[in-house]
């Protein structure tokens, strides 16, 4: 991000947590898809939300708010799960409301303030779109087990 | 799906595929020579397989195993010629040679160095089997060599009355071939011209293209083969080497391999016959006999040409097989799991409509559910394999095992077409090693233990497997002392495995053997002392949902038996309801369900229940509160109970709010990489769409009745909207 080259293009699908603006490489989006209730995993961290059928394969489902250590609110109804695939794995990621697809240039994104990291350092970069601060997830930061675990 | 990788890479895969069904067809061949030495035809088949590795090594520039191969084939030409006999010694450097090239293959396909110090070990070895015959056999070789002539004359004598002593001026080798391409070999991409050059370097040929059959221009047939070719050839070659020329177009062209009449029918080319063959002279026994030493009968009729060229047993070309793709096959099995729940889905929301089971629309879905059915169990035998691969890895084991403890072991193995889902047969691999092994170097006695027990000195392994009700059962046993009780029990007690004044029946003491850290080798031997233990191979058979049990006794044997399912893709499953949540319970865990009256449950302290079943007492685990989805119950009158059978052969109760149904069930695997539940084997879909998870009983029972019972931490999803 900090490269001084020709900045390339990238595409975000943005999305709401808690009055929050977050985005996630579209690239890594598979699918969207309503809030089905998921069957939850005993002694599954809290965020987990459990799985559920995705058209014949078990998907793990996660609270991406309790993953962000937000604070706990009631699921509305434009909730949605957004399905991800991480290296060769997909991901649910529950969140309170998908917004826009925005298209931008690299050189838009910064890289968040020291300290601001913060999330367990899945927040990669910010960037502004109409004055509103958007924050870029590290996808492999949000799913990975290990690390999610650690945090 | 990436199919449009890199041709070669593929060809080079289905190379080595190929390569495993050769080494397959080697051992076959070497254990009916072993069986039957005197079969000319296996070693055929011995000699074409290795020859074929051969081939298609150097076709990809595999060195080594060329080179190796090379000089494997060169002994068993010599057996094949006669000139080399079948002893066990010379089996079973034919065996390590076969178990080498096996290894060979393998490290050429994941392009590993060569070994090279094995290698020279085992040329060392062949070579040896070639050095015995020594110059003092020489004499043998050459009465042998002065034999087939004389074999010929006696035909020839029949055929024609010529005199024999003036025909031998080309020697044994003097064939005739007559090579009639079909339009298929064109098609297979083969050419004559290469196959007729390959034939000219046996020796000196003399090749007569046959014109007669070319059409007049007008009707040609571009896409019609019309040329044949005769050919004389001047060799010392035996006629299965002409044959092996003509191996990849077999089947693809007429061909007859016939010996040379010299006094009939000198080798001008102008004076051979047209294609109406003199139907004696093709009848005149092949060259190739000089395997079989033994003098021909004089008989009046001369041997019938049942395989003048035939270079495969008829046995191999009956099935057509097709190789596929695991993937695309995995595929398949996916697709058909998602049919099963779609159609498990349709039915329910027929059901739930009130249509009247006579009507249209549920007749159909009857029919329906059979087609799924049947198209499920087909897809299943897609991927259900004989174990023969896997027993014959084993009787490599056996022989490295039984060479490294000095124990002549015979392994008898039966049921080897016994077909298993190939996933069972890959993780059954180790398991099944370690119980050979274990009972080579355990299992039998000594030689002169043996001899002092009246035994034969030779150890026998059983190896078997069989379909029993729906379930493949595996069978490993051995003809040694059986399990010393007295000593597994007093190792037990030292190890502080069960108390000193334990009273417990043999098959208690038996199943000893399956605890963790149990080992009763007095030293740590090279074979067994691998940290690997009969708990481990437990273990594995029981993630294959499998189930393993032994019978012993006293001087005449142990015998390990194994339960498997047909195939991990279903699962016969108890669908229960536990706090609003449904869970599925491997069938073939649950001995008994019980429904709890008052006073059935008493409480041994807090926290901890017995049920009282009959006389005894079973512990009892709350499922509700063990996986976390409610609090432990309080009130036990009306609920239902399952009895677990525990591998150690003990029960345990598993409290559940109620029984849903018994049926098939689609195992899904869940993704390991992003949570491990324990007590959660699997997952399943259900009728409805919802996924339940499949319990591993065990687990939980292991995890809740342990001293330090970690108490589920599981919160329920919080309130799910619409």
């Amino acid at each position: 991000m900090t490269d001084t080259t020709t900045p390339s293009s990238i595409e975000l699908l943005t999305f709401q947590l808690a009055d929050q603006e977050y985005a996630i490489d579209i690239m890594s989006v598979r699918e969207i898809r309503g809030w089905t209730r998921a069957t939850p995993l005993p002694q599954a961290p809290r965020y987990m939300k459990g799985v559920i059928n995705l058209r014949g394969t078990v998907l793990p489902v996660m609270d991406l708010a309790q993953r962000l250590g937000l604070a706990p609110r009631a699921q509305g109804d434009r909730a949605v799960i957004i399905v991800v695939k991480h290296e060769d794995s997909m991901t649910g990621l529950l969140v309170d409301a998908v917004s826009d697809i925005v298209a931008l240039t690299t050189d838009n994104l910064q890289v968040p303030p020291d300290g601001a990291a913060g999330a367990g350092g899945v927040v990669s970069a910010l960037t502004l779109i109409d004055d509103r601060m958007i924050r870029v997830l590290d996808l492999g930061a949000t799913v990975n087990v290990s690390e999610s675990l650690a945090a | 799906m990436s199919e449009q990788n890199d041709p070669m890479a593929e060809i080079r895969a289905s190379f080595f595929i190929e390569c495993e069904e050769l080494l397959e067809a080697l051992q076959d061949g070497l254990q009916i020579m072993s069986d039957d030495a005197d079969d000319s035809e296996t070693i055929n088949v011995v000699f074409r397989a290795v020859h074929s590795i051969k081939g298609g090594a150097g076709a990809f520039g595999l060195e080594f195993l060329v080179r190796f191969a090379h000089r494997y084939e060169t002994v068993l030409d010599e057996v094949r010629a006669g000139r080399l006999d079948v002893t066990p010694d010379a089996l079973k450097v034919f065996y390590r040679a076969a178990d080498h090239l096996w290894d060979l293959v393998r490290i050429s396909r994941d392009g590993l160095p060569e070994p090279e110090a094995h290698t020279a070990d085992l040329l060392t070895a062949l070579d040896g089997l070639l050095g015995d015959r020594g110059p003092a056999d020489e004499a043998e070789e050459d009465a042998q060599i002065d034999f087939q002539p004389q074999a010929l004359s006696l035909t020839l004598d029949l055929a024609g009355g010529g005199d024999l002593p003036s025909l031998d001026p080309h020697g044994p080798g003097c064939l005739r071939i007559r090579f009639t391409p079909l339009a298929e070999l064109f098609e297979s991409g083969n050419e004559p011209a290469l196959l007729l050059r390959n034939l000219c370097e046996l020796g000196r040929a003399t090749v007569r293209c046959d014109t007669s059959r070319v059409p007049p221009l007008a009707e040609l047939a571009p896409g019609a083969p019309h040329l044949g070719w005769e050919i004389t050839l001047e060799t010392d070659a035996d006629e299965s080497e002409i044959a092996s020329v003509f191996e990849f177009v077999e089947g693809l062209c007429h061909l007859e391999i016939s010996a040379e009449n010299a006094a009939d029918d000198p080798p001008q080319p102008q004076e051979l016959p047209r294609f109406d063959p003199v139907s004696d002279l093709d009848a005149s026994p092949p060259l190739a006999d000089a395997a079989n030493p033994a003098p021909r009968p004089l008989s009046p009729t001369p041997r019938e040409p049942t395989a003048p060229v035939s270079p495969k047993p008829a046995a191999s070309a009956s099935r057509t097989v097709v190789r596929v793709d695991l993937e695309r096959i995995e595929r398949l099995v996916n697709l058909v799991g998602e049919l099963v729940i779609n159609q498990a889905m349709l039915s329910q929301s027929l059901e739930r409509s009130g249509l009247s089971p006579h009507s249209d629309a549920m007749n159909g879905l009857e029919e329906f559910q059979r087609l799924t059915r049947d198209i499920q169990d087909s897809v299943m035998m897609i991927r259900a394999q004989p174990v023969k691969s896997l027993f014959q890895r084993m009787s490599r084991i056996v022989r490295e095992a039984s060479a490294a403890v000095d124990k002549d072991v015979r392994l008898v193995v039966h049921g080897e077409d016994t077909e298993v889902d190939k996933t069972v047969i890959e993780r059954l691999a180790d398991p099944l090693t370690h119980m050979i092994r274990n009972a080579v170097d355990h299992g039998l006695e000594s030689r002169a233990a043996r001899l002092e027990a009246g035994k034969p000195e030779q150890g026998q392994v059983h190896l078997s497997a069989a379909h029993r009700s729906g379930r493949v059962v595996i069978e490993i046993s051995d003809d040694g002392a059986g399990i010393n009780r007295a000593r597994v029990q007093q190792i037990a007690i030292e190890k502080g495995l069960i108390p000193a004044d334990a009273v417990l029946s043999d098959s208690e003491i038996d199943n000893l053997l399956f605890l963790p850290g149990f080992s009763t080798a007095q030293q740590i031997s090279d074979l067994s002392g691998r940290g690997v233990g009969m708990d481990v191979v437990r273990t594995a058979i029981q993630a294959l949902g499998g189930r393993i049990t032994t019978t012993s006794q006293p001087g005449a044997g142990t015998t390990f038996s194994i339960s498997l399912p047909l195939t991990l893709a279903v699962l016969d499953g108890m669908v229960v309801d536990v706090a609003g949540e449904t869970l599925v319970l491997p069938l073939n865990l649950v001995v008994e369900t019980l429904t709890l009256g008052a006073g059935d449950v008493q409480m041994l302290r807090p926290g901890r229940n017995v049920v009282r079943v009959r006389s005894g007492f079973v512990p009892l685990l709350d499922l509700g509160a063990a996986l976390g989805y409610r609090d432990p119950l309080t009130d036990f009158n009306g609920s239902v109970v399952l009895l677990i059978a525990q591998e150690d052969g003990s029960t345990a109760a598993l409290l559940i709010d109620n029984i849903v149904d018994q049926r098939q069930v689609v195992i899904k695997g869940l993704d390991e990489s992003f949570h491990r539940a324990p007590g959660i084997a699997a997952a399943t879909i259900l009728g409805d769409g919802q996924i339940a998870l499949i319990l591993d009983p065990s687990d939980i029972i292991s995890n809740a009745m342990s001293p330090h019972q970690p108490m589920a931490t599981l919160h329920r999803a919080e309130g799910a909207i619409a």
